[in-house]
């Protein structure tokens, strides 16, 4: 993309945005202003990484959760064996971010390719059905065993390390997690311009036709799926440290469900959608959370509206249509 | 393990199966019928369950709350389907998926509002009330009704779909609806009937079962998850694929609860048997779903094969 659009603007407005207003925050002594942008980026990156099944792919992935919840008890079990000196599996614990993110990649990854390599031989209504049953029976799998919290989920006592920065420091915290949403960010938009990208943009349109082309969709639908759960598995990891808690809630159904919100409200397939989307439903949540405590119910009529009304959401109403060339 | 112990968790089965099926008939229509999926069917299970135990509670009458609730849902799902659902038949999955959900988040919030925040509970009627003795075991009589309640549900669905006019008219309205709606069928009116019926089999599922657990909000959601599971299973669109995959999800899921931490008990320490007999066995309908994936990627029954 040559041209300097609209949409390149908005994206630059909104990636300093997220940077200069926690830093302001830190100034002012807003700590809580902090921790929200916190939670909007991690959100964002989790959404990133459905926006590569979803959004590229037309992958409906309602089962998004489980690699969301895989990535938070990655973190969450490094760190348990790393304070307690117990061994897993042989090896010792870690309570090292870098290693854990390595560690909650790997495991997302390997479970988007088992799920994916179910879920991809089907389609359309029924994809959507079995990734959510597939995510549910990992969510109930981790609330029946209980070596690991069970249902009560898993603390984590000391927020894990970053090699130079004090992770204890929100401001700190925000500054990795903005830094790896950027990362995240730079994947999505170099898959997207990538010639993987393409054949990926072009299964979506008509899978028969690049299949005739001698591109074998399943494959490559099956490796964008795995890239996908592999970031959501990380933006899970960063959950977890932000709220020092590995949580079953993390994989319920209904995180499933607000990853989805969150990037159709942004604008589906947009680089910037799911930051857009993630920073409207912790700002709505907190906004009308303080209002009413039925604000979910409002919540579900603006979606409602968005979904009968709105097209391309909020990206779309900002910087219009999506250009290609 | 008895014999006895068993033939009662089989029981069980067959009536978490049977009200599955209540759940999975209405689903799998709206889908055969209409392509639309729908999410908020849980909700309309949970409709029938609140108007259910709060008619029962202020009329002091079991079934004129049972009545009360499977119209409550009908009226719900007649109404979600006129105001914003036939908007979406012709839009991606979606786009059905991000509405439904907005329903969701809209008819559990308002169910909060109007019955508060707190579960109601409702009593099994006082003539279903008791145990009966099957000879091998006692069995409370009003799971045994239940198993009889879905019995004549599923046989009268059947009759009504393939006997009658409004049947034809479903039947023919899966197979081709610019053809029926030419030969003068309101295809529109079908539709709402067609979503209300589902609704109503959802809402009489929620009261039915609302007797024997905490009628709340959310109660919905896990079982719509199960529904899909079973019309995966069965096939999309088929109602006797539901109900072959209502009463397999019902029985396997029951039964592997009962047998895993006992089989698992044979060779190794009781509290460990329990612990990873009882986590596979909360995943073993999702094996199943995944095995019947493998060998028939459109279910045991897919419709127009």
């Amino acid at each position: 993309m040559p041209d300097f659009t609209k949409e390149h603007a908005l994206n630059a407005v909104i990636a300093l945005g997220l940077l200069v207003v926690p830093l302001w925050a830190y100034f002012a002594g807003e700590i809580f202003t902090i921790t929200l942008f916190t939670r909007i980026t991690i959100l964002a990156l989790a959404g990133v990484g459905l926006n590569i099944a979803l959004g590229l792919g037309g992958m409906v992935s309602f089962g998004h959760a489980v690699y969301f919840g895989a990535g938070g008890y990655a973190a969450g079990i490094l760190a348990q064996h790393a304070f307690n000196g117990a061994p897993l599996l042989g090896l010792s614990g870690s309570n090292q971010m870098l290693v854990i993110w390595l560690v909650a990649m790997a495991v997302s990854g390997l479970l988007a390719a088992v799920i994916g390599a179910f879920s991809l031989r089907t389609s359309g209504i029924f994809f959507i059905m079995i990734t959510l049953a597939f995510a549910q029976m990992f969510y109930y799998f981790a609330i029946s065993w209980p070596a690991y919290g069970g249902e009560d989920g898993l603390p984590i006592y000391v927020r894990n390390q970053f090699p130079g920065l004090n992770t204890m420091r929100p401001l700190e915290l925000f500054l990795i997690c903005w830094g790896v949403l950027m990362a995240g960010l730079a994947l999505f938009a170099t898959l997207r311009a990538s010639r993987f990208g393409a054949a990926l943009m072009a299964i979506r349109q008509n899978p028969d036709r690049v299949a005739s082309l001698g591109i074998n969709p399943f494959g490559i639908k099956l490796a964008a799926f795995v890239i996908s759960g592999m970031v959501t598995g990380l933006a899970g990891a960063l959950m977890a440290d932000l709220s020092r808690f590995a949580s079953p809630a993390g994989m319920a159904w209904t995180m499933s469900g607000e990853l989805i919100v969150i990037i159709i409200l942004g604008g589906t397939g947009r680089l910037f959608g799911p930051v857009v989307g993630a920073a409207f439903l912790v700002g709505f949540e907190v906004f009308f959370g303080g209002l009413t405590e039925h604000w979910k119910l409002w919540l579900g009529v603006v979606l409602l509206a968005a979904v009968l009304f709105g097209r391309g959401g909020i990206v779309g109403l900002i910087a219009g249509r999506e250009r290609f060339g | 393990m008895t014999l006895a112990l068993l033939f009662e968790q089989l029981l069980n089965g067959l009536q978490l199966g049977l009200m599955l099926f209540l759940m999975s008939a209405g689903l799998t229509l709206v889908f055969g019928v209409m392509g639309l999926i729908n999410l908020a069917h849980g909700s309309l299970f949970m409709i029938g369950a609140f108007f259910c135990a709060a008619v029962a509670a202020a009329s002091g009458n079991f079934w004129l709350g049972l009545v009360a609730g499977t119209a409550a849902a009908a009226a719900a799902g007649a109404l979600i389907e006129v105001t914003v659902l036939r908007r979406l038949y012709t839009a991606d999955h979606l786009d059905q998926v991000l509405a439904t959900y907005a329903l969701i988040l809209i008819l559990s919030e308002g169910t909060r509002i109007i019955f508060g925040p707190f579960p109601l509970y409702l009593d099994v009627p006082a003539s279903l009330s008791g145990t009966v003795d099957l000879g091998l075991t006692l069995y409370p009589l009003y799971r045994l009704a239940l198993i009889g309640f879905g019995l004549a549900v599923a046989v009268g669905l059947w009759f009504l779909i393939s006997r009658t006019r409004l049947g034809v008219r479903i039947r023919a309205g899966e197979n081709d609806r610019e053809m029926i709606a030419a030969l003068g069928v309101n295809i529109r009116a079908l539709y709402t009937v067609v979503f209300a019926l589902g609704a109503a089999l959802a809402g009489m599922a929620g009261a039915l079962v609302g007797a024997v657990q905490a009628v709340q909000v959310g109660m919905g959601e896990p079982v719509l998850i199960l529904a899909f599971v079973v019309i995966v299973i069965g096939g999309i669109g088929s109602i006797k694929g539901a109900m072959v995959g209502a009463l397999l999800v019902g029985v396997i899921d029951t039964m592997g609860r009962f047998l895993l931490p006992n089989i698992f008990a044979t060779f190794m320490g009781a509290s460990q048997a329990s612990s990873i007999g009882s986590a596979l066995a909360s995943i073993l309908i999702y094996l199943l779903m995944a095995v019947v994936l493998v060998l028939r990627p459109k279910g045991l029954f897919p419709p127009h094969a």
